[in-house]
């Protein structure tokens, strides 16, 4: 018995130690650029970790500064996040719940099709849907952004979120069906509500999307005012490149503080254990 | 008594809506009947053209003519405006087709019910059908409509790019036009010695990384998810949140400065090195170093995802099963091998196949670290850490070699598809998916 007892609290030893390594090793670039944004000067180089001087002058400069619209880039980055995110996670739910649920004639193919589709690379497609868009006069908007991220989301979700649905006991299913419930009331009342991490998940990955896309973003948007946050940051880095690292550790901090934020909010809806007990009942 | 459901299928096959209406089932009918008629406008306008354009892809490039005695520049094809207007012109044939056999089915459906005595639907009717018995399709449509524009029509238009010879210097509309070449593009991409010693090379390492990124992000990210839901583990919540920051920080930001981090020259992390009286090393500038570079980089940022993908499955798994394993008596080891391991296999497997996939095009990981650098004297416009996808990236949008371009892609996704598909129906989420519950 106390062999068993010194044993585990070995064991737990070892994992609280080999936790706070992983925790230093998550921890640590975060850190470093939060305090290169804050560093007088232009350099990389640092002799200490901890700067001798702190400064905001950097990120006043992104905001007041005739070349960085960071504002602007704020404001429009935001509005295609949303907008594609809500798009884009109600297409995959609506996909995900269909394969889930419904067996029907063609599913099989449909899934086995969606999974090809998936793995050609992105940049194939590019072109041509710079060439779909152009011929819809829809160059340089943001609208044209929101669909190709939106349209895009169930074929990268699909799989996640139905991998999730499969797992709800479709004993629930069949429980809300004989009190009454339509296919739509089973999908609102029974579905949207166990899949919250699930759905958290999705609309987090989608929500980020706009902010990171560099490539797209900055073949589609020509003019600087529309640009993202993300076009306007890969701009920064290809022109200054080495030369002024303390600013573009002030825009990273920017583009990444926003996200986790959300991330910190969102942590609660990814709780533990919502369907353990769910079948029970 | 048949010439019923003769009439209403003829009426339906000359003008969709017209069986509908025979059938009595005005609402549809005039609706079809609407439908048709925007198409017909359509396809009048556009589908000669289109045919003519996908078969020659233009014949006149900018010219000179005399027009009223003066020299003047002529706008000629842009055959790749051509292909594309084409395209789309066809996939728009193609589902009308689609709605029409579905439309002629129905008023032959319908006229045979009718014959038997039962009233048609009325327009309420119809929907409420849909709702209940039709409502997997009724949902997935609008999803498919974006997949068929946004990725099939694509994914065709840069499979016809791959058999033409659209590439820089020679056939860049709009001066030149471009013309079906059939497999040549192939043929110089496996055969011809500069091309296929870059691709085969290029091939290689994309494999290896594939490989290595996923099997190192999956296992680890199961390892940290269960060293953290351990019985025992105070402050869950704690660590998973400081865990996940590697995932919360978008990959644009935390590459370009995982760059700066390894940096041979200032970088902290070769400054600490040689504090600790170790040479620094060679990060990014070495073929070999900038290989296990990108991969430790590629699990600081993997890691989090895979660890929050499982953690969310470990709390789905039904806690009686491990009551009834406690039961029986089994060690921790036991419970985890026999509860834990396959309903997170089996939930996960999909994902661990996307994640391939998904590593196979991984293009930020590389693009962004090492642009594809250091640079390799023997490739064709690719450095030592390219992968397939970076490499198309060059191709077409620094070079425009369009054609090779494409044809890269679909090698690359003819190995990848076949392998995913076998693999794919093998794990048992495709077999038994109906038989877990």
């Amino acid at each position: 018995m106390i062999g068993r007892k010194l044993a585990s609290i070995i064991r737990l030893a070892m994992s609280y130690i080999v936790l706070i390594v992983l925790a230093i090793t998550a921890l640590y670039p975060a850190i470093w650029i939060v305090l290169g944004s804050l560093r007088p000067g232009k350099s990389l180089y640092s002799k200490h970790f901890i700067p001798d001087q702190l400064t905001l002058v950097h990120y006043k400069e992104l905001f007041t500064s005739q070349v960085y619209m960071f504002g602007t880039w704020y404001v429009n980055t935001l509005k295609i996040a949303i907008c594609s995110m809500l798009i884009g996670v109600l297409l995959t739910l609506l996909t995900s719940y269909a394969v889930s649920r419904f067996r029907f004639k063609g599913r099989q193919t449909a899934l086995s099709t969606m999974l090809i589709l998936g793995m050609f690379p992105g940049f194939m497609s590019m072109i041509a849907i710079y060439l779909l868009l152009k011929e819809f006069h829809l160059l340089d908007t943001h609208l044209a952004l929101i669909i190709v991220y939106a349209a895009g989301a169930p074929l990268g979700g699909t799989f996640i979120a139905k991998g999730f649905l499969d797992t709800i006991p479709r004993s629930l299913d069949e429980a809300a069906r004989i009190d009454g419930a339509s296919n739509f009331g089973i999908f609102a009342r029974v579905i949207l509500p166990l899949s919250r991490p699930m759905i958290t998940f999705m609309a987090l990955t989608q929500f980020v999307g706009p902010w990171v896309d560099f490539i797209f973003a900055r073949l589609i948007l020509r003019t600087k005012e529309n640009w993202t946050v993300a076009v306007g940051m890969w701009d920064m880095v290809n022109t200054i490149q080495n030369s002024n690292f303390t600013l573009f550790s002030a825009g990273a901090v920017l583009i990444a503080v926003p996200i986790m934020i959300l991330f910190a909010f969102l942590q609660r809806l990814l709780v533990d254990g919502l369907t353990a007990g769910a079948s029970k009942g | 008594m048949w010439q019923r459901r003769t009439r209403a299928t003829i009426l339906s096959a000359i003008f969709m809506g017209l069986g509908q209406i025979y059938n009595r089932q005005f609402i549809k009918g005039i609706i079809l009947l609407l439908i048709e008629a925007a198409c017909v406008y359509y396809f009048i306008r556009n589908l000669g053209r289109a045919l003519w354009g996908i078969a020659t892809l233009g014949d006149s490039p900018n010219h000179l003519a005399k027009v009223n005695g003066i020299t003047k520049m002529v706008v000629g094809d842009h055959s790749i405006y051509i292909l594309i207007q084409s395209l789309i012109t066809l996939l728009v044939l193609v589902l009308f087709l689609i709605g029409w056999v579905m439309n002629i089915k129905d008023a032959y459906h319908i006229a045979k019910l009718r014959e038997g005595g039962i009233a048609a639907n009325n327009f309420r009717q119809s929907i409420r059908y849909v709702h209940d018995y039709k409502f997997a399709e009724t949902f997935l449509v609008l999803p498919a409509v974006g997949i068929l524009f946004f990725t099939i029509m694509p994914i065709i238009f840069m499979i016809l790019i791959a058999f033409t010879n659209y590439s820089a210097p020679s056939h860049m509309p709009p001066a030149k036009l471009v013309d079906w070449v059939g497999f040549e593009t192939f043929r110089n991409l496996l055969a011809l010695k500069t091309w296929s010693h870059t691709f085969y090379g290029v091939l290689t390492w994309t494999i290896i990384w594939a490989v290595l990124s996923t099997v190192t992000t999956y296992f680890g990210g199961l390892l940290v998810a269960l060293l953290i839901s351990q019985q025992g583990i105070r402050f869950k919540g704690f660590w998973r949140a400081i865990l996940i920051i590697p995932y919360a920080i978008p990959q644009l930001i935390s590459l370009l400065l995982m760059r700066n981090l390894f940096n041979g020259q200032f970088g902290p992390i070769n400054q600490y090195l040689r504090y600790f009286g170790l040479g620094g090393l060679p990060w990014l500038t070495d073929p070999f170093w900038a290989k296990v570079t990108v991969i430790i980089v590629n699990m600081w940022v993997g890691i989090p995802v895979s660890m929050l993908l499982i953690m969310g499955v470990l709390t789905t798994i039904p806690r009686d099963m491990y009551e009834a394993a406690e039961v029986d008596g089994a060690s921790p080891f036991q419970k985890f091998r026999i509860v834990t391991l396959p309903m997170v296999l089996f939930t996960t497997a999909p994902t661990l196949i996307t994640q391939f996939a998904g590593n196979i095009n991984n293009f930020n990981a590389i693009f962004l670290l090492t642009g594809g650098n250091p640079v390799n004297g023997n490739y064709q416009y690719a450095g030592s850490t390219d992968l397939l996808v970076t490499w198309l990236y060059k191709l077409t949008l620094d070079q425009n070699k369009n054609n090779m371009a494409a044809a890269v892609g679909i090698i690359i996704f003819i190995l990848i598809a076949s392998f995913s598909i076998y693999n794919y129906r093998r794990t048992n989420s495709f077999k038994q998916e109906d038989m877990i519950q």
